[in-house]
Protein backbone atom coordinates (compact mmCIF):
# COMPACT_ATOMS: atom_id res chain seq x y z
CA UNK A 1 0.00 0.00 0.00
CA UNK A 2 1.35 3.30 -0.77
CA UNK A 3 0.49 6.59 -0.55
CA UNK A 4 1.29 9.59 -3.45
CA UNK A 5 1.01 12.84 -1.96
CA UNK A 6 1.82 16.17 -4.48
CA UNK A 7 2.08 18.87 -2.40
CA UNK A 8 2.35 22.61 -3.88
CA UNK A 9 3.09 20.95 -7.44
CA UNK A 10 3.92 23.79 -10.08
CA UNK A 11 4.67 22.09 -13.29
CA UNK A 12 5.31 24.33 -16.33
CA UNK A 13 6.57 23.44 -19.94
CA UNK A 14 7.76 25.61 -22.56
CA UNK A 15 6.63 28.67 -20.46
CA UNK A 16 2.74 27.00 -20.12
CA UNK A 17 1.28 26.40 -16.79
CA UNK A 18 -0.01 23.08 -16.52
CA UNK A 19 -0.52 23.40 -12.77
CA UNK A 20 -0.31 25.74 -10.19
CA UNK A 21 -0.24 24.54 -6.22
CA UNK A 22 -1.83 21.34 -6.86
CA UNK A 23 -2.12 19.76 -3.63
CA UNK A 24 -4.06 15.93 -3.93
CA UNK A 25 -3.46 13.01 -1.75
CA UNK A 26 -4.09 9.74 -4.03
CA UNK A 27 -4.58 7.07 -1.11
CA UNK A 28 -4.22 3.24 -1.43
CA UNK A 29 -7.40 1.18 -3.51
CA UNK A 30 -8.75 5.58 -4.79
CA UNK A 31 -9.00 5.83 -8.40
CA UNK A 32 -7.92 9.37 -10.00
CA UNK A 33 -8.62 10.30 -13.49
CA UNK A 34 -7.06 13.01 -14.61
CA UNK A 35 -9.10 15.01 -17.71
CA UNK A 36 -8.58 17.81 -19.54
CA UNK A 37 -7.83 18.97 -23.54
CA UNK A 38 -5.24 18.28 -25.48
CA UNK A 39 -1.99 19.89 -24.75
CA UNK A 40 -3.53 20.68 -21.19
CA UNK A 41 -0.51 18.99 -19.62
CA UNK A 42 -1.73 15.56 -18.61
CA UNK A 43 1.50 13.61 -19.84
CA UNK A 44 3.69 16.04 -18.71
CA UNK A 45 2.05 15.51 -15.37
CA UNK A 46 2.39 12.12 -15.48
CA UNK A 47 5.97 11.75 -16.68
CA UNK A 48 6.72 14.25 -13.50
CA UNK A 49 5.49 11.53 -11.18
CA UNK A 50 7.90 8.97 -12.51
CA UNK A 51 10.71 11.73 -12.00
CA UNK A 52 11.13 11.69 -15.59
CA UNK A 53 11.11 15.17 -15.26
CA UNK A 54 11.03 17.63 -12.02
CA UNK A 55 8.62 20.22 -10.78
CA UNK A 56 9.04 23.92 -11.09
CA UNK A 57 7.96 23.80 -7.36
CA UNK A 58 6.34 21.62 -4.46
CA UNK A 59 6.83 18.07 -3.89
CA UNK A 60 5.80 14.87 -5.01
CA UNK A 61 6.23 11.92 -1.91
CA UNK A 62 5.25 8.92 -1.95
CA UNK A 63 4.41 7.33 1.30
CA UNK A 64 5.80 10.60 3.20
CA UNK A 65 10.13 10.62 1.23
CA UNK A 66 9.96 12.95 -1.87
CA UNK A 67 10.65 11.34 -4.76
CA UNK A 68 13.84 13.48 -5.20
CA UNK A 69 15.54 11.48 -2.38
CA UNK A 70 14.71 7.58 -3.91
CA UNK A 71 16.63 6.08 -6.33
CA UNK A 72 15.08 5.47 -9.83
CA UNK A 73 14.68 1.94 -9.04
CA UNK A 74 13.06 2.58 -5.73
CA UNK A 75 10.68 4.58 -7.28
CA UNK A 76 10.09 1.92 -9.95
CA UNK A 77 9.36 -0.70 -7.87
CA UNK A 78 6.22 1.63 -6.50
CA UNK A 79 5.08 3.35 -9.44
CA UNK A 80 4.62 2.22 -13.16
CA UNK A 81 3.01 3.68 -16.18
CA UNK A 82 2.06 2.87 -19.01
CA UNK A 83 2.90 5.02 -21.89
CA UNK A 84 0.55 6.97 -24.17
CA UNK A 85 3.43 6.24 -27.54
CA UNK A 86 3.30 2.55 -26.80
CA UNK A 87 6.15 0.29 -27.32
CA UNK A 88 9.17 0.31 -29.63
CA UNK A 89 8.56 -3.50 -31.65
CA UNK A 90 11.98 -4.59 -31.28
CA UNK A 91 13.16 -7.48 -32.26
CA UNK A 92 11.53 -9.30 -28.92
CA UNK A 93 9.24 -12.37 -27.91
CA UNK A 94 6.07 -11.63 -25.93
CA UNK A 95 7.63 -13.05 -22.35
CA UNK A 96 11.10 -11.33 -22.99
CA UNK A 97 8.59 -7.42 -23.10
CA UNK A 98 7.00 -9.00 -20.04
CA UNK A 99 9.60 -9.20 -17.99
CA UNK A 100 10.87 -6.28 -18.63
CA UNK A 101 8.29 -4.95 -16.12
CA UNK A 102 10.19 -7.16 -13.54
CA UNK A 103 13.38 -5.19 -13.90
CA UNK A 104 13.21 -2.67 -10.96
CA UNK A 105 12.35 -5.87 -8.76
CA UNK A 106 15.14 -8.20 -9.92
CA UNK A 107 17.72 -9.60 -7.65
CA UNK A 108 19.96 -11.61 -9.46
CA UNK A 109 22.43 -9.99 -12.30
CA UNK A 110 21.98 -12.71 -14.41
CA UNK A 111 19.12 -15.49 -13.78
CA UNK A 112 15.58 -15.25 -13.89
CA UNK A 113 14.39 -16.33 -10.72
CA UNK A 114 11.04 -18.43 -11.18
CA UNK A 115 9.22 -16.35 -8.78
CA UNK A 116 9.57 -13.46 -11.31
CA UNK A 117 8.81 -15.81 -14.71
CA UNK A 118 5.90 -16.97 -12.56
CA UNK A 119 4.76 -13.08 -12.30
CA UNK A 120 5.44 -11.97 -15.97
CA UNK A 121 3.32 -14.91 -16.87
CA UNK A 122 0.39 -14.46 -14.59
CA UNK A 123 0.61 -11.35 -15.87
CA UNK A 124 0.30 -12.21 -19.86
CA UNK A 125 -2.47 -14.61 -18.88
CA UNK A 126 -4.64 -11.83 -17.22
CA UNK A 127 -4.57 -10.50 -20.46
CA UNK A 128 -5.21 -13.42 -22.70
CA UNK A 129 -1.24 -13.25 -24.21
CA UNK A 130 -0.15 -16.21 -22.70
CA UNK A 131 -0.65 -18.43 -26.00
CA UNK A 132 1.48 -15.44 -27.72
CA UNK A 133 4.05 -15.92 -25.07
CA UNK A 134 6.96 -17.18 -27.90
CA UNK A 135 5.79 -14.92 -31.28
CA UNK A 136 7.34 -12.02 -31.89
CA UNK A 137 6.43 -8.56 -30.74
CA UNK A 138 6.64 -7.20 -34.47
CA UNK A 139 4.25 -9.10 -35.67
CA UNK A 140 1.68 -8.23 -32.79
CA UNK A 141 -1.52 -6.00 -34.11
CA UNK A 142 -2.00 -2.46 -32.10
CA UNK A 143 -4.31 -3.92 -29.62
CA UNK A 144 -2.65 -6.89 -28.72
CA UNK A 145 0.85 -4.38 -28.15
CA UNK A 146 -1.49 -2.76 -25.72
CA UNK A 147 -2.54 -5.51 -24.24
CA UNK A 148 1.44 -6.35 -23.90
CA UNK A 149 2.69 -2.37 -22.42
CA UNK A 150 -0.39 -3.61 -19.92
CA UNK A 151 0.74 -7.04 -19.01
CA UNK A 152 4.00 -5.26 -18.36
CA UNK A 153 2.95 -2.50 -16.60
CA UNK A 154 1.19 -5.26 -14.12
CA UNK A 155 4.25 -7.56 -14.06
CA UNK A 156 5.48 -4.33 -12.68
CA UNK A 157 3.68 -5.04 -9.43
CA UNK A 158 3.66 -1.02 -8.68
CA UNK A 159 1.64 0.02 -5.79
CA UNK A 160 0.73 3.45 -7.67
CA UNK A 161 -0.53 2.82 -11.42
CA UNK A 162 -0.30 5.83 -14.07
CA UNK A 163 -2.31 5.30 -17.27
CA UNK A 164 -1.31 7.51 -20.23
CA UNK A 165 -4.41 7.20 -22.76
CA UNK A 166 -4.72 3.74 -21.90
CA UNK A 167 -7.68 3.31 -24.64
CA UNK A 168 -5.51 4.08 -27.40
CA UNK A 169 -5.42 1.37 -29.91
CA UNK A 170 -8.62 -0.60 -28.19
CA UNK A 171 -12.00 -1.00 -29.51
CA UNK A 172 -15.30 -0.40 -27.07
CA UNK A 173 -15.12 -3.36 -25.62
CA UNK A 174 -11.32 -3.80 -24.82
CA UNK A 175 -11.60 -0.40 -23.52
CA UNK A 176 -13.76 -2.02 -20.60
CA UNK A 177 -12.85 -5.24 -21.06
CA UNK A 178 -9.21 -4.47 -19.89
CA UNK A 179 -9.14 -1.89 -18.14
CA UNK A 180 -11.67 -4.05 -16.08
CA UNK A 181 -8.84 -6.63 -15.55
CA UNK A 182 -6.61 -4.02 -14.48
CA UNK A 183 -9.39 -2.40 -12.10
CA UNK A 184 -9.44 -5.65 -10.50
CA UNK A 185 -5.61 -6.57 -10.03
CA UNK A 186 -5.37 -2.76 -8.78
CA UNK A 187 -7.83 -3.93 -6.27
CA UNK A 188 -5.92 -7.08 -5.35
CA UNK A 189 -3.01 -5.59 -4.20
CA UNK A 190 -4.86 -2.38 -2.86
CA UNK A 191 -2.88 -0.22 -5.34
CA UNK A 192 -4.12 3.40 -6.60
CA UNK A 193 -4.73 4.28 -10.16
CA UNK A 194 -4.20 7.73 -11.90
CA UNK A 195 -5.58 8.02 -15.19
CA UNK A 196 -4.89 10.25 -17.79
CA UNK A 197 -7.66 10.39 -20.35
CA UNK A 198 -9.44 11.83 -23.33
CA UNK A 199 -12.41 9.86 -23.02
CA UNK A 200 -14.34 11.31 -19.95
CA UNK A 201 -17.25 8.72 -20.40
CA UNK A 202 -14.56 5.80 -19.39
CA UNK A 203 -13.07 7.86 -16.21
CA UNK A 204 -16.67 8.31 -15.22
CA UNK A 205 -16.83 4.36 -15.51
CA UNK A 206 -13.56 3.75 -13.77
CA UNK A 207 -12.49 6.52 -11.23
CA UNK A 208 -14.56 8.14 -8.43
CA UNK A 209 -11.63 11.29 -8.02
CA UNK A 210 -11.44 13.57 -11.01
CA UNK A 211 -8.50 16.11 -11.76
CA UNK A 212 -9.45 18.24 -14.46
CA UNK A 213 -7.22 20.76 -15.93
CA UNK A 214 -8.26 23.94 -16.97
CA UNK A 215 -6.25 26.82 -18.87
CA UNK A 216 -3.33 28.61 -17.34
CA UNK A 217 -2.30 26.43 -14.35
CA UNK A 218 -5.90 26.12 -12.93
CA UNK A 219 -7.70 23.19 -11.88
CA UNK A 220 -10.50 21.13 -10.36
CA UNK A 221 -10.07 18.01 -8.23
CA UNK A 222 -12.36 16.23 -6.09
CA UNK A 223 -14.97 13.62 -6.16
CA UNK A 224 -16.31 12.45 -9.82
CA UNK A 225 -20.16 13.35 -9.07
CA UNK A 226 -18.81 17.08 -8.14
CA UNK A 227 -16.26 17.53 -10.74
CA UNK A 228 -18.21 16.30 -14.00
CA UNK A 229 -20.66 18.72 -14.68
CA UNK A 230 -21.94 19.77 -18.16
CA UNK A 231 -20.54 23.47 -16.62
CA UNK A 232 -17.26 22.18 -15.13
CA UNK A 233 -16.44 20.16 -18.60
CA UNK A 234 -17.66 22.64 -21.16
CA UNK A 235 -15.03 25.12 -19.38
CA UNK A 236 -12.33 22.66 -19.69
CA UNK A 237 -12.82 21.60 -23.07
CA UNK A 238 -13.60 25.12 -24.32
CA UNK A 239 -16.56 23.35 -26.27
CA UNK A 240 -20.30 22.89 -24.75
CA UNK A 241 -20.81 19.52 -23.56
CA UNK A 242 -23.92 17.91 -22.64
CA UNK A 243 -25.01 15.09 -20.72
CA UNK A 244 -27.48 12.22 -20.83
CA UNK A 245 -28.72 9.77 -18.15
CA UNK A 246 -28.84 6.41 -19.07
CA UNK A 247 -29.25 3.89 -16.52
CA UNK A 248 -27.66 4.73 -13.83
CA UNK A 249 -24.53 5.95 -15.69
CA UNK A 250 -24.38 9.63 -16.73
CA UNK A 251 -22.94 10.33 -20.42
CA UNK A 252 -21.25 12.98 -21.62
CA UNK A 253 -21.00 14.35 -25.29
CA UNK A 254 -19.83 17.35 -27.03
CA UNK A 255 -23.04 19.00 -28.19
CA UNK B 1 14.30 -24.59 -24.84
CA UNK B 2 15.08 -21.07 -25.01
CA UNK B 3 18.17 -21.33 -22.60
CA UNK B 4 19.29 -24.57 -24.85
CA UNK B 5 19.46 -22.40 -28.10
CA UNK B 6 21.52 -19.59 -26.66
CA UNK B 7 23.94 -22.48 -25.04
CA UNK B 8 24.32 -24.16 -28.18
CA UNK B 9 25.12 -20.78 -29.99
CA UNK B 10 27.55 -20.39 -27.31
CA UNK B 11 28.93 -23.49 -27.48
CA UNK B 12 29.35 -23.14 -31.71
CA UNK B 13 31.03 -19.75 -31.04
CA UNK B 14 34.06 -20.74 -28.44
CA UNK B 15 34.75 -24.21 -31.54
CA UNK B 16 34.85 -21.19 -34.29
CA UNK B 17 37.10 -19.18 -31.42
CA UNK B 18 39.38 -22.08 -31.39
CA UNK B 19 39.31 -23.20 -34.93
CA UNK B 20 40.09 -20.11 -36.11
CA UNK B 21 43.46 -19.52 -33.45
CA UNK B 22 44.52 -22.91 -34.63
CA UNK B 23 43.93 -21.42 -38.51
CA UNK B 24 46.00 -18.19 -37.75
CA UNK B 25 48.64 -20.37 -36.20
CA UNK B 26 49.17 -23.10 -38.44
CA UNK B 27 48.79 -20.67 -41.94
CA UNK B 28 51.51 -18.39 -43.16
CA UNK B 29 54.34 -18.48 -45.38
CA UNK B 30 56.62 -21.11 -43.04
CA UNK B 31 54.64 -24.33 -43.19
CA UNK B 32 53.77 -25.65 -39.30
CA UNK B 33 51.69 -28.58 -38.85
CA UNK B 34 49.66 -29.54 -35.92
CA UNK B 35 51.84 -32.58 -34.98
CA UNK B 36 54.69 -29.40 -34.64
CA UNK B 37 52.01 -26.97 -32.98
CA UNK B 38 51.70 -29.57 -30.14
CA UNK B 39 55.34 -30.29 -30.13
CA UNK B 40 56.33 -26.81 -30.06
CA UNK B 41 54.64 -26.06 -27.04
CA UNK B 42 55.72 -29.30 -24.95
CA UNK B 43 59.32 -29.29 -25.77
CA UNK B 44 62.20 -26.71 -24.81
CA UNK B 45 63.55 -26.92 -28.26
CA UNK B 46 64.36 -24.31 -30.18
CA UNK B 47 63.50 -23.75 -33.83
CA UNK B 48 62.29 -21.96 -36.57
CA UNK B 49 59.06 -22.83 -36.26
CA UNK B 50 58.92 -22.39 -32.88
CA UNK B 51 60.73 -18.69 -33.22
CA UNK B 52 57.76 -17.63 -35.95
CA UNK B 53 55.12 -18.82 -33.33
CA UNK B 54 56.50 -17.14 -30.44
CA UNK B 55 57.54 -13.92 -32.81
CA UNK B 56 54.99 -13.71 -35.39
CA UNK B 57 51.98 -15.67 -35.03
CA UNK B 58 50.56 -15.85 -31.80
CA UNK B 59 51.19 -12.16 -30.96
CA UNK B 60 49.38 -11.46 -34.10
CA UNK B 61 46.42 -13.72 -33.16
CA UNK B 62 46.19 -12.59 -29.90
CA UNK B 63 46.54 -8.92 -30.92
CA UNK B 64 43.55 -9.69 -33.57
CA UNK B 65 41.13 -11.09 -31.11
CA UNK B 66 41.39 -8.74 -28.70
CA UNK B 67 40.72 -5.55 -31.29
CA UNK B 68 38.14 -7.73 -33.00
CA UNK B 69 36.38 -8.31 -29.66
CA UNK B 70 36.75 -4.88 -28.74
CA UNK B 71 35.23 -3.44 -31.46
CA UNK B 72 32.24 -5.86 -31.61
CA UNK B 73 31.82 -4.95 -28.20
CA UNK B 74 31.54 -1.21 -28.59
CA UNK B 75 29.31 -1.94 -31.68
CA UNK B 76 26.89 -3.47 -29.59
CA UNK B 77 27.45 -0.56 -26.57
CA UNK B 78 26.91 2.16 -29.25
CA UNK B 79 23.61 0.47 -31.30
CA UNK B 80 22.45 0.45 -27.46
CA UNK B 81 23.53 4.06 -26.17
CA UNK B 82 22.46 5.45 -30.31
CA UNK B 83 19.21 3.89 -30.42
CA UNK B 84 19.97 3.29 -33.89
CA UNK B 85 20.67 0.57 -35.88
CA UNK B 86 23.56 1.82 -38.14
CA UNK B 87 25.28 2.81 -35.04
CA UNK B 88 29.19 0.75 -35.26
CA UNK B 89 31.99 1.80 -33.17
CA UNK B 90 33.30 4.70 -35.44
CA UNK B 91 30.30 6.70 -35.76
CA UNK B 92 31.32 8.73 -32.97
CA UNK B 93 34.29 10.37 -34.80
CA UNK B 94 36.73 8.17 -32.83
CA UNK B 95 38.31 6.58 -35.74
CA UNK B 96 38.87 10.00 -37.82
CA UNK B 97 40.23 11.51 -34.73
CA UNK B 98 42.63 8.66 -34.07
CA UNK B 99 43.02 8.73 -37.73
CA UNK B 100 44.35 12.26 -37.97
CA UNK B 101 46.79 11.62 -35.18
CA UNK B 102 48.00 8.55 -36.75
CA UNK B 103 48.69 9.88 -40.50
CA UNK B 104 50.42 13.20 -39.14
CA UNK B 105 52.24 11.13 -36.78
CA UNK B 106 53.16 9.24 -40.33
CA UNK B 107 53.80 11.95 -41.91
CA UNK B 108 56.40 13.19 -39.17
CA UNK B 109 57.98 9.49 -40.50
CA UNK B 110 57.43 8.44 -36.70
CA UNK B 111 56.38 4.61 -36.27
CA UNK B 112 55.55 1.71 -33.51
CA UNK B 113 54.99 3.35 -29.79
CA UNK B 114 54.82 7.05 -31.05
CA UNK B 115 52.78 5.89 -33.79
CA UNK B 116 49.98 4.16 -31.55
CA UNK B 117 50.88 7.47 -29.03
CA UNK B 118 49.37 10.15 -31.84
CA UNK B 119 46.33 7.37 -33.33
CA UNK B 120 45.18 7.03 -29.39
CA UNK B 121 46.12 10.71 -28.81
CA UNK B 122 43.64 11.75 -31.56
CA UNK B 123 41.09 9.45 -30.60
CA UNK B 124 41.21 10.85 -27.10
CA UNK B 125 40.57 14.28 -28.26
CA UNK B 126 37.75 13.29 -30.54
CA UNK B 127 35.73 12.08 -27.69
CA UNK B 128 36.34 14.82 -25.69
CA UNK B 129 35.42 17.07 -28.47
CA UNK B 130 32.03 15.06 -29.10
CA UNK B 131 31.06 14.54 -25.58
CA UNK B 132 31.91 18.60 -25.07
CA UNK B 133 29.78 19.63 -27.87
CA UNK B 134 26.84 17.29 -27.51
CA UNK B 135 27.10 18.02 -23.39
CA UNK B 136 27.52 21.94 -23.67
CA UNK B 137 23.66 22.88 -24.44
CA UNK B 138 22.54 20.28 -21.38
CA UNK B 139 20.00 17.92 -23.25
CA UNK B 140 22.81 15.49 -24.11
CA UNK B 141 20.23 14.10 -26.34
CA UNK B 142 20.52 11.00 -28.73
CA UNK B 143 20.03 12.84 -31.73
CA UNK B 144 22.16 16.00 -31.14
CA UNK B 145 24.83 12.88 -29.48
CA UNK B 146 24.71 11.45 -33.26
CA UNK B 147 24.84 14.71 -35.27
CA UNK B 148 27.79 15.81 -33.11
CA UNK B 149 29.63 12.56 -34.14
CA UNK B 150 28.72 12.47 -37.99
CA UNK B 151 30.14 16.20 -37.70
CA UNK B 152 32.96 15.81 -36.06
CA UNK B 153 33.47 12.59 -38.34
CA UNK B 154 33.21 14.73 -41.31
CA UNK B 155 35.72 16.90 -40.02
CA UNK B 156 38.60 14.51 -39.42
CA UNK B 157 37.46 13.24 -42.59
CA UNK B 158 38.62 16.06 -44.55
CA UNK B 159 41.79 16.61 -42.62
CA UNK B 160 42.25 12.87 -43.75
CA UNK B 161 42.05 13.72 -47.33
CA UNK B 162 44.25 16.75 -46.95
CA UNK B 163 47.30 14.93 -45.25
CA UNK B 164 46.49 12.20 -48.24
CA UNK B 165 46.33 14.59 -51.21
CA UNK B 166 49.65 16.19 -49.87
CA UNK B 167 51.81 13.38 -48.81
CA UNK B 168 54.33 11.02 -50.71
CA UNK B 169 53.62 8.48 -52.24
CA UNK B 170 55.88 6.29 -49.91
CA UNK B 171 53.59 7.68 -46.79
CA UNK B 172 50.30 7.45 -48.85
CA UNK B 173 50.99 3.22 -49.12
CA UNK B 174 51.53 3.37 -44.97
CA UNK B 175 48.56 5.49 -44.39
CA UNK B 176 45.89 3.54 -46.74
CA UNK B 177 47.16 0.45 -44.42
CA UNK B 178 46.22 2.31 -41.75
CA UNK B 179 43.08 3.70 -42.86
CA UNK B 180 41.84 0.55 -43.75
CA UNK B 181 43.24 -1.41 -40.75
CA UNK B 182 46.60 -3.87 -40.24
CA UNK B 183 47.34 -5.67 -37.90
CA UNK B 184 50.87 -6.17 -39.33
CA UNK B 185 52.43 -3.60 -36.80
CA UNK B 186 50.09 -4.37 -33.83
CA UNK B 187 51.08 -5.33 -30.50
CA UNK B 188 48.87 -6.37 -27.59
CA UNK B 189 50.14 -6.84 -24.05
CA UNK B 190 48.13 -7.78 -20.84
CA UNK B 191 46.52 -4.23 -20.58
CA UNK B 192 44.42 -4.93 -24.03
CA UNK B 193 43.29 -8.07 -22.37
CA UNK B 194 42.40 -6.75 -18.97
CA UNK B 195 40.15 -4.16 -20.81
CA UNK B 196 38.41 -6.48 -22.68
CA UNK B 197 38.05 -8.43 -19.40
CA UNK B 198 36.65 -5.42 -17.80
CA UNK B 199 34.33 -5.15 -20.81
CA UNK B 200 32.97 -8.58 -20.61
CA UNK B 201 32.33 -8.13 -17.18
CA UNK B 202 30.74 -4.85 -17.10
CA UNK B 203 28.95 -5.53 -19.94
CA UNK B 204 27.66 -8.80 -18.25
CA UNK B 205 26.69 -6.51 -14.71
CA UNK B 206 24.78 -3.62 -16.84
CA UNK B 207 23.51 -6.49 -19.64
CA UNK B 208 19.68 -6.24 -18.13
CA UNK B 209 19.62 -2.54 -18.06
CA UNK B 210 20.69 -2.57 -21.98
CA UNK B 211 18.03 -4.99 -22.46
CA UNK B 212 15.68 -2.15 -20.91
CA UNK B 213 17.69 0.53 -22.47
CA UNK B 214 16.93 -0.46 -26.13
CA UNK B 215 13.67 -0.65 -25.84
CA UNK B 216 13.72 3.04 -25.41
CA UNK B 217 14.46 5.89 -22.96
CA UNK B 218 11.15 7.10 -21.60
CA UNK B 219 10.27 3.37 -20.59
CA UNK B 220 14.00 2.52 -19.23
CA UNK B 221 13.35 5.73 -16.85
CA UNK B 222 10.19 4.05 -15.96
CA UNK B 223 11.52 0.93 -15.27
CA UNK B 224 13.89 2.60 -12.65
CA UNK B 225 16.79 3.31 -14.59
CA UNK B 226 18.86 6.29 -13.74
CA UNK B 227 19.68 7.41 -17.56
CA UNK B 228 22.28 9.89 -17.21
CA UNK B 229 25.22 7.99 -15.53
CA UNK B 230 24.45 4.89 -17.53
CA UNK B 231 24.35 6.85 -20.70
CA UNK B 232 27.75 8.32 -19.61
CA UNK B 233 29.19 5.19 -18.35
CA UNK B 234 28.24 3.61 -21.78
CA UNK B 235 29.78 6.47 -23.87
CA UNK B 236 33.14 6.28 -21.85
CA UNK B 237 33.35 2.57 -22.38
CA UNK B 238 32.50 1.90 -25.72
CA UNK B 239 34.80 5.14 -27.05
CA UNK B 240 37.71 4.09 -24.85
CA UNK B 241 36.97 0.08 -26.06
CA UNK B 242 36.68 1.73 -29.74
CA UNK B 243 40.45 4.15 -29.21
CA UNK B 244 42.04 1.12 -28.01
CA UNK B 245 41.28 -1.20 -30.91
CA UNK B 246 42.20 1.52 -33.56
CA UNK B 247 45.37 2.41 -31.49
CA UNK B 248 46.19 -1.59 -32.03
CA UNK B 249 45.12 -2.21 -35.41
CA UNK B 250 43.70 1.16 -37.51
CA UNK B 251 40.28 1.41 -38.04
CA UNK B 252 39.22 -1.99 -39.39
CA UNK B 253 35.78 -1.68 -40.65
CA UNK B 254 32.94 -3.87 -40.50
CA UNK B 255 33.01 -5.61 -37.35
CA UNK B 256 31.35 -3.63 -35.02
CA UNK B 257 29.04 -3.06 -37.01
CA UNK B 258 27.98 -6.03 -38.54
CA UNK B 259 29.26 -8.82 -36.01
CA UNK B 260 26.38 -7.81 -32.84
CA UNK B 261 23.43 -7.72 -35.82
CA UNK B 262 24.49 -11.29 -36.87
CA UNK B 263 24.58 -12.89 -33.48
CA UNK B 264 20.86 -10.63 -33.22
CA UNK B 265 19.72 -12.34 -36.28
CA UNK B 266 21.13 -15.88 -34.68
CA UNK B 267 18.95 -15.22 -31.53
CA UNK B 268 21.36 -13.63 -29.22
CA UNK B 269 19.41 -10.41 -28.34
CA UNK B 270 19.30 -10.84 -25.03
CA UNK B 271 22.63 -8.75 -23.75
CA UNK B 272 23.32 -11.58 -20.82
CA UNK B 273 24.08 -13.81 -24.15
CA UNK B 274 25.06 -10.69 -27.00
CA UNK B 275 28.06 -9.26 -25.02
CA UNK B 276 30.03 -12.86 -24.52
CA UNK B 277 28.62 -13.87 -27.90
CA UNK B 278 29.97 -10.40 -29.41
CA UNK B 279 33.24 -10.63 -27.90
CA UNK B 280 33.74 -14.28 -29.14
CA UNK B 281 32.73 -13.80 -32.68
CA UNK B 282 34.08 -10.83 -33.08
CA UNK B 283 37.38 -11.87 -31.71
CA UNK B 284 37.41 -14.44 -33.58
CA UNK B 285 36.29 -13.31 -37.57
CA UNK B 286 38.98 -10.69 -36.96
CA UNK B 287 41.74 -13.87 -36.00
CA UNK B 288 40.10 -15.34 -39.33
CA UNK B 289 40.12 -12.70 -41.47
CA UNK B 290 43.66 -11.64 -40.86
CA UNK B 291 44.51 -14.66 -41.02
CA UNK B 292 43.30 -14.57 -44.86
CA UNK B 293 44.96 -11.22 -45.37
CA UNK B 294 48.52 -12.25 -44.94
CA UNK B 295 47.97 -15.36 -47.10
CA UNK B 296 45.76 -15.21 -49.66
CA UNK B 297 48.09 -12.92 -51.89
CA UNK B 298 51.81 -13.84 -49.93
CA UNK B 299 54.21 -12.80 -49.22
CA UNK B 300 52.22 -9.66 -50.12
CA UNK B 301 49.72 -8.97 -47.18
CA UNK B 302 46.24 -7.38 -47.93
CA UNK B 303 44.85 -4.73 -45.13
CA UNK B 304 42.83 -6.69 -42.85
CA UNK B 305 40.17 -4.06 -43.28
CA UNK B 306 39.58 -5.09 -46.92
CA UNK B 307 38.95 -8.60 -45.59
CA UNK B 308 36.57 -8.53 -42.95
CA UNK B 309 34.30 -6.30 -45.41
CA UNK B 310 34.80 -9.33 -48.19
CA UNK B 311 33.62 -12.05 -45.92
CA UNK B 312 31.67 -9.99 -43.76
CA UNK B 313 29.43 -8.27 -46.05
CA UNK B 314 28.07 -11.80 -47.95
CA UNK B 315 28.05 -13.55 -44.84
CA UNK B 316 25.70 -10.73 -43.24
CA UNK B 317 23.58 -10.59 -46.43
CA UNK B 318 23.03 -14.32 -46.21
CA UNK B 319 22.44 -14.84 -42.36
CA UNK B 320 19.92 -11.91 -43.26
CA UNK B 321 18.19 -14.20 -46.26
CA UNK B 322 18.00 -17.03 -44.39
CA UNK B 323 16.53 -15.53 -40.83
CA UNK B 324 13.47 -13.36 -43.08
CA UNK B 325 10.33 -14.75 -41.38
CA UNK B 326 7.88 -16.03 -43.86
Amino acid sequence: MATLQLQSLDIEIAGKSICQNLTVQIAANERWALLGKNGAGKTTLLHSLIGQRSANKGNILLDGVDIVNLTQRELASKIGILFQQGMDTLPATVFETAMLGRYPHLQSLFKDEPKDIDIARAALAAFDLQALSEREVDTLSGGELQRLALAMLLAQTPQVFLLDEPSNHLDVAFQVKLLSVLEEKIAENSASLLMATHDINLAARFCEHIILLLDDGEFLLGERDEILSEENLSKAYNCSIKSVTSGNQQLFYPA
Amino acid sequence: MIANRQLLLLTLLLIFTLISVLFSLLSGSVEISLGQLVSNFSSAENNLSRQVLEEIRIPRTLAAFVTGGLLSLSGVIMQVLLRNPLADPYILGISGGAAVGALSAILLGVSGFWLSNAAFGGAGISILLVFGIANKFGSWSVTRLLLTGVVVSAGWGAVINILLTTSSTNNVQSMLFWLMGDLSQSQVGVGHFLLLLIGLAGGLVLSRSLNVLIRGELLAVSLGISIRPLRLLLFFSASAFTATAVTIAGSVGFVGLIIPHMLRLLGARDHRMLIPCSILLGGSFLVFADSLARTLIAPQQLPVGVVTAVIGVPAFILILRSTIRK
